[in-house]
């Protein structure tokens, strides 16, 4: 049965191509066929996971080998598959959440008259992360990994009139191959060494492998992560994508391929666990990540650009727990579902917030919406006191967790996630009372209004998983489902019992719920952004995303720049100079050597005169010697 | 060996001028001078036969013809001092001077070995050994030579054959031409006067006189006249013929009672 | 001996600088006359020097061919002279490139 689980793949793939292809005809029901599509890989990836469920631990994996793709030489890859615990949840996830957004779409794109064509893309994008997913093999993982770059790249620029939209998507398909280069080098390297570059045979090989080996796969697969999952130092791209729709933000760059990154490292844990100095990098740039999110959170006005910025924080939250090994990685796909669930469903309360408030994204002009959209408030409230961690929430659960495990590995680390944790609940308290909380600062002409059934039906079921997905970690259930495949952590003792630090991290998380009530109740929300000058020197780094763009500007494309226009130069005035030059000059060559060409019978004849004479010198040559 | 002391110097002085003369007509006898010195060398180194053909042959004929041609061409042409092609004159002598200084160490130091002379080739008579070898080993290249003879004068032939343009005139259509002019301008009819009637000169630019005493422009050559090389003596000849005539014994046989 | 040969090279070289610097085609044909005479004056001197006639012989034939070579060149050049009215060489320059 679980031979079958290509089809998973295959039914949003043919989908896509069949609605890209049926054409104009299928603009009636197009969207209708991609939701289902969507919905029956739903329906298969529960009726595979039941199956799973009922097997014992260890014969959780089913791989499965479609045709051999590469068969070179010594160059050998199979179109593997391989479904087990981790696969397994996520393709619940991926499908579940993606077939909601789906519906949601439905709604939410209604008045698009390219609405068909988005369903395709979503349905290739579903496609391409269940390959990415399920991949037995890191080539197939790496072509489920272009596939979700393709689909996100055709998605953020999915309004091509915009050209915002246009540089958006381009922007980030570049940053994202930066990325790939180390996902590439990776997998060439494992070739060189393992000669495969199967997972189970890699991650069998890795703990026999050098220190040198193991840490540089390490370091490569970081940067392919870091690329796909917007980590320090490659996220720049993340907020500009929010240009797409928002069910592209809520499905790609919340729930599903952002985390693609944490699942790459999760998948090759027998590589970090084989490389302390691997892990400690994975763990920087965790820490990082997190607090720079964190801070670009609270400083931006644009509701989907806030959110952005709490992603790459999450993420953040994850990359750490997956670089604290064995002890952190079942809590960092904890989290990741997590996250999944209360990020999509915020995000799409911000879509629905938009749609009511015509398409207005700045927050300065929303205000006093709960009375105006109450399901859109009570959701998006659920999906809040998820992510600050508030008990009985998921994500209370899943960040207690982290927390709890970075301080079991180094102080420092579990003080860094504590402080991102008050952080955070700072910007998202901001964020509510600056869009329902706080008074009515609406501007002319908009009426806000509730969304439609088809949009708040998605809302309230992310809302219930984001209220309920806590009980994932019922019995260390999830732990112990995932253990076959990421290993068995030991216990640390911490220096204070668990309830303590439970308490402590509840603290954090008040302060900062009542730190950002205190700064916004206080005194009237201006209605328009002020300026840069009048604000601190943190809101003002925050505002231009702790200068990254800057960075990336001055670091990488102007000398580029500088560099191709250089070449330019040299081929230009180098090798064009070059063969012209030679043509010029033989041109000059020929216009000299036809002077002797005179026309004069008498030149003619000293030439051979000339000749003569010297004819006559070798016989005086010839005599003498 | 004084026949050669005394003729090479005048030979490269003649070959010097003939390189360097203004006018083509002392060219060409520079050129005769060197040719007729070098028939008499021929004839000191034991040569007869030579000699005299090189006199009769070159000296006579081919020389002749270059003169010819020469008239017929513009004997007054001169090139002129300029060079027209850059270098060419400085180039050419210092070719030569190199050529020429080459030659003359590196050839002329090859030869060597005693002279055998030719007295004893001779000793039938130069003709004769001539005849023998002509005769005999070279009689193909003889033949051939003929041959070659022939043809160059039929090409000369042809290439100095010029097609008459314009029919040829016989005598009664220039006697109808005299007429018809006659008729239409009053031109005289007759054939031109000849030169230098008077009895006192007989030369062909002495024009003719008229019976009061006016010399005739049309009785001399045209090439005289436009060369402007008229004799201009007729009047004052005839004012003294007259003065003789009539002053003799007062009473001449023109003018005076008788 | 070596006195004839040396004045034979002389004249042959008097007679090519001519050919290079005159410009009348008369003149160069004449001076190509003297360079042939030069020769043959060589000739004679070898004979002399072999003891046999073939150097009369060869001389001889010089003459022959150059009476037949300044026959029809000049019949060249003065048909030339009819077309186009000139005699200097320097006129026949169509080859200039």
């Amino acid at each position: 049965m679980l031979d079958l689980q290509w089809l998973l793949i295959a039914i949003p793939l043919a989908s896509g191509a069949l609605l890209l292809v049926w054409g104009k005809e299928s603009d009636r029901f197009g969207h209708l066929i991609g939701t289902a599509a969507s919905a029956a890989s739903f329906v298969l990836g529960v009726i595979f996971f039941i199956n799973l469920l009922g097997k014992d631990g260890e014969d959780r994996s089913h791989a499965v080998s479609l045709f051999t793709w590469i068969d070179a030489g010594t160059f050998h890859v199979e179109m593997s598959f391989v479904y087990d615990q981790l696969s397994a949840l996520f393709v619940l996830l991926i499908t579940g959440v993606g077939t909601l957004i789906h519906v949601y779409s439905i709604g939410y794109m209604e008045h698009d008259e390219r609405r068909r064509r988005f369903f395709a893309f979503l349905n290739i994008f579903i496609a391409a992360m269940l390959t990415l997913v399920l991949a037995g093999d890191y080539l197939v993982l790496f072509l489920g990994w272009e596939g979700v770059g393709l689909a996100s790249y055709l998605l953020i620029g999915f309004w091509q009139h915009k050209p915002s939209a246009a540089a958006a998507a381009k922007k980030a398909f570049v940053v994202n191959r930066v990325g790939d280069i180390g996902m590439a080098l990776a997998i060439m390297l494992m070739f060189a060494q393992f000669g495969t570059s199967a997972i189970a045979a890699v991650n069998a090989a890795a703990p026999g492998a050098t220190d040198t080996v193991t840490t540089s796969l390490g370091l490569l697969l970081l940067l392919g992560a870091c690329g796909k999952s917007a980590q320090v130092p490659l996220q720049s791209w993340l907020l500009d994508a929010m240009e797409g729709p928002t069910p592209v933000s809520a499905l790609i760059h919340a729930a599903t391929m952002v985390t693609a990154g944490v699942y790459l490292v999760v998948r090759s844990n027998a590589i970090f666990d084989a490389s302390e100095a691997a892990r400690t990098a994975v763990i920087v740039v965790g820490l990082v990540t997190l607090l720079a999110g964190a801070w670009i959170g609270c400083a931006k006005d644009d509701i989907k650009k806030a959110l952005a910025g709490s992603t790459m924080s999450q993420i953040g939250y994850m990359m750490l727990a997956a670089g604290l090994g064995p002890a952190g990685y079942a809590f960092a796909i904890f989290h990741l579902i997590t996250h999944g669930f209360f990020k999509a469903n915020m995000f799409l309360g911000a879509g629905s917030v938009m749609h009511g408030m015509d398409d207005d994204v700045d927050m300065r002009h929303y205000g006093g919406l709960r009375t105006m959209m109450p399901v859109t408030f009570v959701t998006f409230g659920l999906g809040y006191l998820a992510i600050i961690g508030v008990p009985p929430f998921a994500g209370f659960w899943s960040k207690d967790k982290i927390i709890e495990a970075a301080f079991g590995q180094n102080f420092w680390v579990g003080a860094g996630a504590l402080l991102g944790a008050g952080v955070t609940a700072f910007y998202m308290t901001r964020l509510m009372i600056m869009t329902f909380l706080s008074e009515k600062r609406w501007r002319e002409d908009v009426h806000p209004h509730e969304s439609p059934r088809v949009m708040t039906w998605p809302l309230i079921g992310l809302a219930a998983l984001s209220a309920l997905g806590g009980i994932l970690l019922l019995g260390d259930w999830i732990v112990e489902w995932l253990e076959p495949v990421v290993g068995h952590a030991e216990h640390h003792e911490l220096a204070v019992p668990a309830i303590v630090l439970t308490l402590i991290i509840t603290a954090v998380v008040a302060l900062g719920v009542a730190g950002a009530a205190l700064f916004y109740r206080r005194e009237p929300i201006a209605a328009e952004t002020p300026a840069d000058s009048s604000v601190s020197l943190l809101a003002r780094a925050g505002r231009h995303e702790l200068y990254g763009n800057e960075l990336n500007e001055a670091v990488v494309v102007r000398p580029t720049r500088h560099l191709t226009r250089f070449l330019v130069w040299l081929d230009g005035m180098g090798i064009d100079g070059f063969v012209t030059g030679l043509a010029d000059r033989l041109g000059d060559t020929s216009q000299f050597l036809r002077k002797p060409q005179t026309g004069y019978v008498r030149s003619y004849a000293l030439t051979m005169f000339a000749g003569v004479a010297i004819v006559v010198l070798c016989l005086l040559a010839v005599t003498l010697a | 060996m004084t026949p050669f002391w005394i003729l090479a110097p005048v030979m490269v002085i003649a070959a010097l001028g003939l390189i360097f003369a203004r006018k083509a007509v002392h060219a060409a006898l520079a050129l005769a001078v060197v040719m007729i010195s070098l028939a008499v060398l021929y004839a000191a180194q034991g040569a007869p036969f030579l000699f005299a053909v090189q006199i009769i042959v070159y000296t006579g004929a081919i020389m002749m013809l270059f003169l010819f041609v020469l008239m017929l061409v513009g004997v007054d042409s001169s090139d002129a001092v300029r060079e027209t092609i850059a270098g060419q004159r400085f180039f050419a002598a210092v070719i030569g001077l190199v050529f020429g200084i080459t030659a003359v160490i590196a050839i002329g130091q090859t030869v060597s070995g005693a002279v055998v002379g030719l007295t004893d080739a001779n000793e039938n008579g130069n003709p004769y050994g001539l005849a023998e070898l002509l005769f005999g080993k070279y009689v193909l290249a003889f033949e051939f030579t003929s041959a070659l003879l022939i043809t160059a004068a039929l090409g000369a032939m042809v290439l100095a054959h010029k097609e008459r343009l314009t029919p040829r005139h016989s005598q009664a259509d220039i006697a109808a031409r005299r007429m018809r002019e006659y008729a239409e301008s009053g031109r005289h009819p007759g054939p031109l006067p000849t030169p230098g009637v008077f009895a006192r000169h007989n030369a062909v630019d002495t024009p003719a006189l008229l019976p009061d005493g006016t010399p005739l422009e049309s009785s001399i050559s045209q090439s005289i006249v436009d060369r402007g090389q008229v004799r201009s003596e007729g009047r004052e000849a005839v004012e003294s013929v007259l003065q003789d005539l009539e002053g003799e014994d007062g009473s001449g046989t023109l003018g005076g009672e008788k | 001996m070596n006195e004839y040969i040396t004045l034979s090279l002389i004249l042959f070289t008097i007679g090519a600088v001519g050919v290079l610097v005159r410009r009348n085609a008369i003149i160069v044909f004449m001076c190509i006359e003297l360079m042939l005479n030069a020769t043959n004056l060589a000739f004679v001197s070898f004979s002399r020097q072999h003891g046999n006639l073939d150097g009369q012989v060869a001389a001889f034939f010089v003459m022959v061919v150059a009476a037949a070579e300044v026959v029809v060149g000049l019949s060249i050049i003065v048909s030339i002279y009819r077309a186009r009215r000139t005699t200097s060489v320097d006129d026949s320059n169509l080859l200039k490139s």
